[in-house]
């Protein structure tokens, strides 16, 4: 095979980080290489200065055996290497076409634009990528998979020899992540080489023949991808040993129920769900992405109207029509957006932790008391590891991380006991991982009833003690947690569909 | 492994700015409808004429608002631009005594100027185009009575000159039809630059920039460059409304201006262009400024006081944008 990318000795600093140190990395022609490590370990910006979009400091680049700088994307463009954007980076409003082209648009004379062009030129690049999609279609009315499809035909459309796909999964089910591989299985054997990031252990081997790993900015090392441990990889990227275990499944019959929720529907995705929970448990909430899990909690919790169904919290019935009727019967729900519906990414950390509670801290003229806020905050802090230089620090230059023990410590203060976590460590890096599971599992301990919806069956089968399985909108089916459940188990309830899809008013 | 249920994307019916330019379009015909009933001096040949004469400057204002408003910005100096350019046709013109199309091209290469400044304020200093266009306003509004000496400049030595928006081409070739130039200017404009955003680059990232700018940018395109070229034509366009008012009024007022990008604004939201940027049309744009101009003669016809003219024009624009919002949230 031939070498057709050589990065070594790159340097990059933004003020106030030394982002690379001395990083290096090397791609063969028709492989898929593996890039790893922990978030903030460079990945990113090691692959945006191979794409153009930053400049390195110092190092130096070989394309193809000759020495390159690359001025910008479209210089990147010009040497075939294409980069898909973790968050994708396309126009919602243009079509699939527009959306490929832009920035090349054939034309005439005038700047008139040939629409019928693009159109074809896409079906082709869609042709040969065998995946059905209408080039005329607008970006904004496609699935996240078709979405990807599109990031992937676009960097086709260069002709790139080179892919760089940054998490390309993270959004994606089982079935979708599949037809990905199959396409990348195919631009391989065309002898396109694939730089591929992703925090995913088991697509890694998978899909890739040698993983790269960084920490801190630099090259910890390469290894084949098929037989190294996973224990391995884990260790190069966190430099140290990792808690692996799964909880222990404490035995609740005699805990009196915290939440039961009967016969709750709202339109489609939420459909005659009943399940309860029990003070000090942690129940899973499992299925493929679109199954109903986030509407569950989102109804619960009041951010959504319900068509039917009961919530009785501690024995009594709540009419919750609001998320301020659900904080007010105990209940707390961390989003799976941190950024939209989570936080306040302007306002500090202090403000952030207070949020739900500030009227705890002020007196009736509405004066805040800032001299307990602060004490408080420092307590979470400390107990909750936040890396904050200070509790005054904005939470948006907080990592991904430190960002969810904020949204936590918000919710502990506001002692709520029935908390429901979505998607608690989506875009967290495996060491700060562990951390979180920790912090769901002691206030459980403590006797809060824990709800956690995971994408990520390891996640769930390592966290809780019962896990429901969800299925177009259907509870399919309550499994214990623990050694006891298999991820086929798992896999089989969320794929379990309705056989009549119009069902009788289920 | 079985079949996903991935709900694929079916085609709308109707996209949502389809919906909206008909929802626009209906609510013209109810207006009209309702003023005919009510007044019978409603339809009248001269009142028609009146309302396209009064919808044609606050039409070409619209249509290089739409033009900003599509990439996700805003232009609050388009008002005081317009009087600008006028005082510049009226120094051109009468202080300096030139021919007059060297005052037409000097009003539009001076709103050109502009757009190409509050451009590059924006694009290349980032300051918010809120901020950067009412900065904008302020200084062609403090200009303009500079440069005119705060009093209006009149066109007595260019007799032709009121002939550009009142006078009719067509009125002398078909008497039937007597449409002001004023309006034909409106429509071929319109034409133009609906042209424009739908068949050239310029429109392309005209929609891209409002969609996803960051998208624009790594897909390696001069994202700021075309920002800059596409609030200077809109300054140009801000010049021909220049042009058309101190043609009507054959006066540059210096005084004028303050608030005519409030009823440009209005027209584009009533039209369907999202204030969010990505989404819009001139058709949209269009009849927006004509649902104003109806409404507003309308309401005169029916001898409503002007200052309920005023309230009935803020409940119109809230309206707008909350059938919009409605429409998003089923949507989305």
């Amino acid at each position: 095979m031939t070498e057709v990318i050589r990065m070594s000795g790159i340097e990059k600093r933004f003020p106030g980080v030394h982002a690379l140190r001395g990083a290096q990395f090397d791609l063969m022609a028709g492989e898929v290489h593996a890039l790893m490590g922990e978030n903030g370990a460079g990945k990113s910006t090691l692959m945006k200065i191979l794409s153009g979009i930053y400049a390195p400091d110092g190092g130096t680049l070989h394309v193809n055996g000759a020495e390159v700088r690359i001025a910008g994307p479209r210089a990147a463009q010009g040497l075939g290497i294409g980069i898909i954007h973790q968050e994708l980076a396309l126009m919602p409003d243009l079509t699939v076409a527009q959306n490929i082209f832009i920035g090349r648009e054939p034309r005439s004379r005038w700047g008139v634009l040939d629409e019928a062009q693009i159109n074809r030129d896409a079906e082709a690049i869609f042709a040969a990528m065998k995946v059905p999609v209408d080039p005329r279609a607008e970006v904004r009315s496609l699935t996240i998979a078709k979405q990807q499809m599109v990031e992937i035909a676009k960097a086709l459309s260069f002709r790139s020899r080179i892919l760089i796909m940054d998490e390309p999964t993270a959004a994606l089910n089982d079935a979708e992540t599949e037809e990905l591989f199959a396409i990348i299985r195919r631009l391989k054997s065309e002898g396109v080489a694939i730089v591929y990031i992703s925090h995913k252990m088991d697509e890694i081997r998978r899909i890739s023949d040698r993983v790269t790993v960084m920490r801190d900015g630099a090259y910890v090392g390469t290894v084949a991808a098929s037989d190294t441990p996973i224990e391995t990889i884990i260790t190069m990227m966190v430099g140290r040993e990792l808690d692996q275990t799964a909880a222990e499944i404490p035995d609740l019959s005699a805990a009196p129920v915290a939440l039961e929720v009967s016969g709750l529907s709202r339109g489609r995705m939420v459909r005659d769900v009943s399940f309860t929970l029990r003070r000090g448990e942690i129940l899973g909430f499992a299925g493929l992405m679109g199954a109903g899990r986030t509407e569950v909690a989102r109804v619960i919790f009041g951010a959504d109207p319900r068509d039917g169904g009961k919530i009785i919290v501690h024995g009594k019935e709540r009419q919750i029509r609001t998320p301020q009727d659900a904080v007010a019967a105990g209940i707390g729900y961390l989003s799976e957006d941190r950024k939209h519906f989570g936080l306040a990414l302007g306002i500090d950390v202090r403000g952030n932790i207070a949020l739900t509670s500030l009227e705890r801290f002020s007196d009736r003229f509405l004066r805040v008391d800032d001299a307990a806020l602060a004490k408080i905050a420092a307590n979470y802090i400390g107990s909750l590891a936040i890396r904050t230089p200070s509790d005054r620090q904005e939470v948006r230059l907080l990592s991904g991380g430190n960002q969810q023990k904020v949204v936590i410590a918000k919710w502990l203060l506001r002692d709520c006991d029935i908390l429901i976590f979505d998607e608690p460590t989506r875009g967290i890096d495996v060491g700060a991982k562990a951390e979180i599971y920790r912090l769901l599992q002691s206030p459980a301990e403590a006797g809060k009833a824990i709800i956690v919806i995971s994408s990520e069956l390891p996640e769930v089968l390592r966290l809780s003690h019962r896990i429901a399985v969800m299925c177009e909108g259907r509870l399919t089916g309550i499994l214990p947690g623990g050694p006891a459940t298999s991820q086929q188990e798992i896999m089989r309830l969320a794929t379990q569909r309705d056989t009549a899809p119009q069902g009788a008013s289920a | 492994m079985t079949a996903t249920p991935i709900a694929t994307a079916k085609p709308r019916l109707l996209a949502s700015g389809a919906q909206q330019k008909l929802l626009a379009f209906a609510s013209l015909i109810v207006l009209l409808l309702f003023f005919s009933l009510a007044s019978p001096n409603f339809l009248q040949t001269a009142n028609i004429l009146a309302i396209l004469q009064a919808t044609s400057v606050n039409g070409v204002l619209a249509i290089a608002a739409t033009l900003v408003i599509i990439t996700g910005g805003i232009d609050l100096s388009v008002g005081t631009l317009m009087t600008f350019t006028a005082v510049i046709a009226g120094v051109v013109l009468t202080f300096w005594g030139l021919a007059m199309p060297v005052g037409i091209l000097a009003a539009i290469a001076a709103g050109a100027a502009c757009g190409f400044i509050s451009g590059s304020l924006i694009a290349r200093m980032k300051i918010p185009p809120f901020i950067a266009t009412l900065g904008m306003m302020l200084i062609l509004k403090g200009l303009s009575l500079v440069i005119s000496g705060t009093k209006p400049i009149y066109f007595n030595d260019t007799p032709s000159f009121p002939q550009l928006s009142t006078g009719s081409l067509i009125g002398a070739l078909v008497p039937a039809l007597p449409v002001p130039n004023g309006v034909m200017i409106l429509f071929i404009l319109a034409l133009i630059i609906s042209w424009v955003l739908n068949r050239t680059t310029l429109g392309r990232y005209c929609f891209a920039l409002g969609s996803n700018e960051e998208a624009v940018r790594l897909s390696g395109v001069n994202a700021d460059g075309w920002k800059v070229a596409i609030y200077a034509l809109a300054g140009g366009i801000c010049g021909i409304a220049g042009l058309l008012i101190a043609s009507r009024l054959n006066s540059a007022q210096p005084a004028l201006g303050q608030g005519y990008e409030l009823d440009a604004i209005a027209a584009v939201v009533i039209g369907g262009t999202s204030l969010a940027g990505g989404r819009g049309s001139i058709l949209g744009t269009i009849i927006g400024a004509l649902i104003m101009s109806v409404l507003l003669n309308g309401l005169r016809i029916l001898s409503v006081a002007q200052e309920w003219q005023t309230v009935v024009t803020g409940v119109i624009i809230i309206a707008a944008v909350y059938a919009d919002m409605l429409r998003r949230r089923r949507a989305g």
